[in-house]
């Protein structure tokens, strides 16, 4: 097998640092409200959510892109379906979440299944290229509905009312749904790569092969785990309408599905951990640098590049080799 | 007419990429997401060329070595270590260069359009038929991109460096066991497929304005043609490539009357562009769906 | 006359030009283990492809346990009760021995389609994984990635993984290949005992083996069945001694 970022291991990181980090991602997370009440500002908050929000598509994605192998480019279709479902609904009186979030879920999940019946029939490249197209023709789609704002977008009154009361409305309140969210997001993909499913999943990825003669349809498996992870995204793309009270074709564009890959590679691929870190430090990045420049992503290439030379694991993989380093000082 | 004329122009243009896309996945299995700014660079270094020489033909030889020299440096540089990695590596380091060089040029040449006169002698319109006038430029455009074409068939099936591409693109690690300087001929490969590139751009300069992100869309239209075509295979992207150039321009052109048959006109104008846009990519999946590694791949299937 | 549990009939596959498999009719009858030989290039690999499922023949019929199986996929063959191992060693290489075995025993027991708790715990699984590690002698190997195991231990874990399948057909090819004499020894001995639980295809090179193993045997050559018939019988036949054995048998 090439030398690559995708050679990290499947079995989690021995010892203290797998035992630790998701407890001490969740607990930073837990905390972020308490700690920015002290200095008032809703900005670092708002933040927080947005990072949580792309965490959970990110860490979705893990599973098809570290877990599954199945590289999709397309990933960033499901969020905006989930998005543009919120906002649909919206434009036609349809507020609550009771209704928004099972429509938002239903239409990613059976736009993945139908796309998934087709991209799985091909590996590889070609995988990568017919996922791609699937997202251009959700993003096109969005781009040409001039009752939804087509190119422009669409602006929702407010946030979705749930069962009748306007929780999300509240800053504070939102980021406890969206972190709640996360974490139920986690902690169901942990379950399902431990899981009988799991265990398919991640043999068809070591040799497809090897796995149909032992009497499992692996196109069936992949099937649904391409499914289950477009859901979650349009999850993550009903609490991003919610959190930006606006849609967007963009959400959609291929960049975003890139830049989704790029999250769950810094944070080192097949970790779910890793994918919410890598999301917080690419949005993070993000945020920082575009302060100093709207041209920050001149620097952000190359780093990428370099990333990719030289870090294999990604962030994770980075700070683990250094802590063996530092541990056999 | 003009319609069919146009998609042809395309056609010959997304091959002109699409060649350099296909030659250098199928013989170094290397996915170059940055292929299309190498298109947009020869566009901006077309530009800059003029603007220092006042000569279109001056600036075409200059930005072709200029862009030549560029691809050679990338490839020195950052892909030839990329080669043994996994796609995926390939997609990431390359979607970085894109970035990279998407807000390069903005800062370099600013964000604002730019464009490049044509050459006086092809710059006016001929008359094809009765009523019927169509710009000489595009004309050019299409008499190039066959001619390059037919170099290419020549070089690949008639040469011996041909032979080894082609022996490269079936089954590199063999050509390599038989000891043949494996790098050279990836650099070949490399350097003419990033020249390809830059020379669509230069082409298409005084047609299209030149701005960042122009190689974008070009790029995925690309990868879409050397799927369908079949990866490795040059004679399935000029096929490919014509077939996509010419669905889509008169998919664009004619998408809205067509749909008026069948629906109301304002349903039509809604919903005909959204189909338009997504011909291309239905097209594909269909291919796909019945020959999963596309019309003649060079591997076979 | 019992019903043959695997019943080849006609087959043919070429590869362009090259005739690979050519008109091959073959029985293996229940719980006999029956040998394929023959020398390179006479199709084995090929024909157990064509009976697994992954190489469709161009013509002709594989009937299993009297089902026609010919244009069913290679999982659903396998859960009729197909197994197979390789003939270069197929493994998870990153799962460790114990799991390569326990997935083989998920596919029998039950939906895997089960997207909670915890795979690697389950007893059920591990329960005859571990035993059918014990019964190649991996027992004490359980835990090591099947990357990192030695040679002879890996096509001790082909065999051990195509067991957990319970199957009703085993198909090995050439589980000797590349072992030493020892490791070879260990392989027939436990081949051996499991004689007689189910029918065995053993495609082999490996003339000791084949001869304190086979009930029957049949020789494979240039794709079509040379002679066929119980392993005294055709061990002495002028045809298969000429064509093939005579080199073996030094």
């Amino acid at each position: 097998m090439p030398a690559s970022l995708a050679a990290s291991p499947v079995r989690p990181r021995g010892g203290l640092l797998a035992a630790t980090l998701p407890a001490g991602i969740f607990l930073v997370l837990t905390l972020l409200p308490v700690v920015t009440s002290v200095t008032g500002s809703t900005y670092l908050i708002s933040l927080g959510s947005r990072v949580m929000i792309f965490a959970i598509a990110a860490v979705a994605l893990d599973l098809l892109v570290g877990y599954a192998a199945l590289i999709s480019f397309g990933h960033a279709a499901f969020i905006g379906l989930g998005a543009y479902a919120v906002g649909i609904l919206s434009a036609y009186g349809f507020t609550d979440a009771l209704v928004s979030l099972p429509v938002a879920l239903a239409v990613s999940a059976a736009y993945a299944f139908l796309t998934g019946l087709v991209c799985l029939r091909t590996k590889g490249v070609y995988f990568i290229m017919i996922t791609l197209a699937f997202g251009q023709m959700a993003f096109f789609t969005a781009s040409s509905l001039a009752p939804f704002g087509g190119d422009d977008g669409l602006t929702i009154a407010a946030r979705n009312t749930l069962a009748g009361f306007p929780v999300l409305r509240n800053e504070r309140a939102f980021y406890y749904i969206v972190f709640f969210c996360l974490l139920s997001t986690y902690l169901f993909c942990r379950a399902l790569v431990a899981s009988r499913f799991g265990r398919v999943v991640r043999g068809a990825k070591e040799n497809p092969v090897r796995v149909s003669t032992l009497g499992f349809d692996v196109y069936r498996f992949q099937l649904a785990t391409y499914v289950i992870a477009g859901a979650l995204a349009g999850l993550s793309g009903f609490l991003l309408a919610n959190a930006a009270e606006f849609v967007s074709p963009a959400y959609m564009s291929w960049q975003r599905s890139g830049e989704l890959i790029v999250m769950v590679l810094l944070g080192g691929l097949a970790s779910l951990d890793g994918a919410v870190i890598g999301t917080a430090a690419y949005l993070l990045t993000e945020e920082w640098l575009s302060a100093f420049t709207e041209n920050w992503k001149v620097i952000f290439g190359p780093v990428l590049v370099l990333i990719v030379l030289f870090a294999r694991g990604g962030l994770l993989g980075l700070t683990s080799a250094l802590a063996r380093r530092f541990m056999r000082a | 007419m003009v319609q069919i004329l146009n998609g042809l122009q395309f056609g010959v243009l997304l091959f002109l990429i699409a060649a350099g896309l296909t030659l250098v996945f199928g013989v170094m299995d290397f996915i170059n997401l940055a292929h299309g700014v190498q298109y947009m660079l020869g566009a901006y270094l077309g530009v800059a060329f003029y603007a220092l020489t006042g000569s279109f033909l001056a600036a075409l030889v200059l930005a072709l070595a200029a862009t030549l020299t560029f691809g050679l440096l990338l490839e020195f540089v950052v892909f030839r270590h990329l080669y043994d990695r996994d796609h995926l590596d390939h997609v990431i380091a390359t979607f970085g260069i894109i970035l990279f060089l998407n807000h390069g040029v903005k800062l370099v040449w600013g964000a604002a359009p730019l464009s490049l006169p044509m050459p006086e002698l092809f710059s006016g319109s001929v008359k094809l038929t009765e009523g019927l006038l169509y710009p000489v430029w595009r004309l050019v455009v299409i008499a190039s991109g066959l001619a390059i074409a037919t170099m290419l068939y020549v070089l690949v099936a008639h040469t011996r460096t041909g032979m080894l591409v082609r022996a490269g693109a079936t089954n590199a690690a063999m050509v390599s066991a038989l000891g043949v300087n494996i790098r050279r001929l990836f650099t070949i490969v490399f350097g003419f497929g990033a020249m390809l590139a830059g020379f669509a751009g230069i082409m298409i300069a005084p047609i299209l304005s030149v701005e960042p992100g122009m190689g974008d869309t070009v790029l995925i239209l690309a990868f879409v043609v050397i799927v369908i075509g079949g990866i490795g295979s040059i004679r399935g992207a000029f096929l490919a490539a014509l077939l996509i150039g010419i669905v889509d321009t008169l998919g664009r052109s004619f998408s809205v009357d067509i749909l008026r048959l069948a629906m109301g006109p304002s349903a039509a104008r809604t919903v005909g562009p959204a189909i338009a846009s997504m011909l291309i990519y239905l097209l594909m999946a269909v291919v796909l769906y019945v020959r999963p590694t596309g019309l003649f791949p060079a591997k076979g299937r | 006359m019992p019903e043959p549990m695997l019943r080849l009939q006609k087959l043919r596959k070429s590869f362009g030009a090259l005739v690979v498999t050519d008109d091959l009719t073959l029985d293996v009858m229940p719980r006999e283990l029956h040998a394929v030989i023959g020398p390179n290039g006479a199709g084995k690999t090929t024909l157990i492809n064509q009976i697994s499922g992954l190489i469709a023949p161009d013509s002709g019929t594989v009937l299993f346990g009297g089902r026609d199986i010919t244009g069913m996929p290679v999982d659903a063959r396998a859960r009729l009760g197909l197994a197979r191992s390789f003939q270069v060693s197929s493994v998870l290489p990153r799962f460790s021995a114990l799991e390569n075995v326990a997935l083989a025993v998920q596919s029998r027991s039950g939906s895997s389609f089960r997207f909670l708790g915890r795979a690697a715990e389950e007893a059920a699984l591990n329960g005859p994984a571990m035993a059918a590690l014990g019964d190649v002698g991996l027992a004490e190997r359980a835990h090591v990635p099947a990357g990192e195991l030695a040679h002879g231990e890996k096509r001790a874990l082909e065999l051990a993984i195509a067991l957990a399948m319970e199957p009703k057909v085993l198909l090995l090819d050439e589980p000797m290949a590349g072992t030493g004499r020892e490791e070879t020894a260990r392989l027939i001995a436990v081949l051996r005992r499991l004689k007689g639980r189910f029918s065995v295809v053993l495609v082999e090179h490996d003339m000791t083996a084949v001869f304190a193993l086979a009930d029957r045997i049949s020789v494979l050559l240039h794709g079509r069945i040379l002679a066929s018939g119980a392993a005294a019988a055709v061990r002495v036949d002028p045809r298969v001694v000429a064509a093939y054995l005579g080199d073996e048998m030094e």
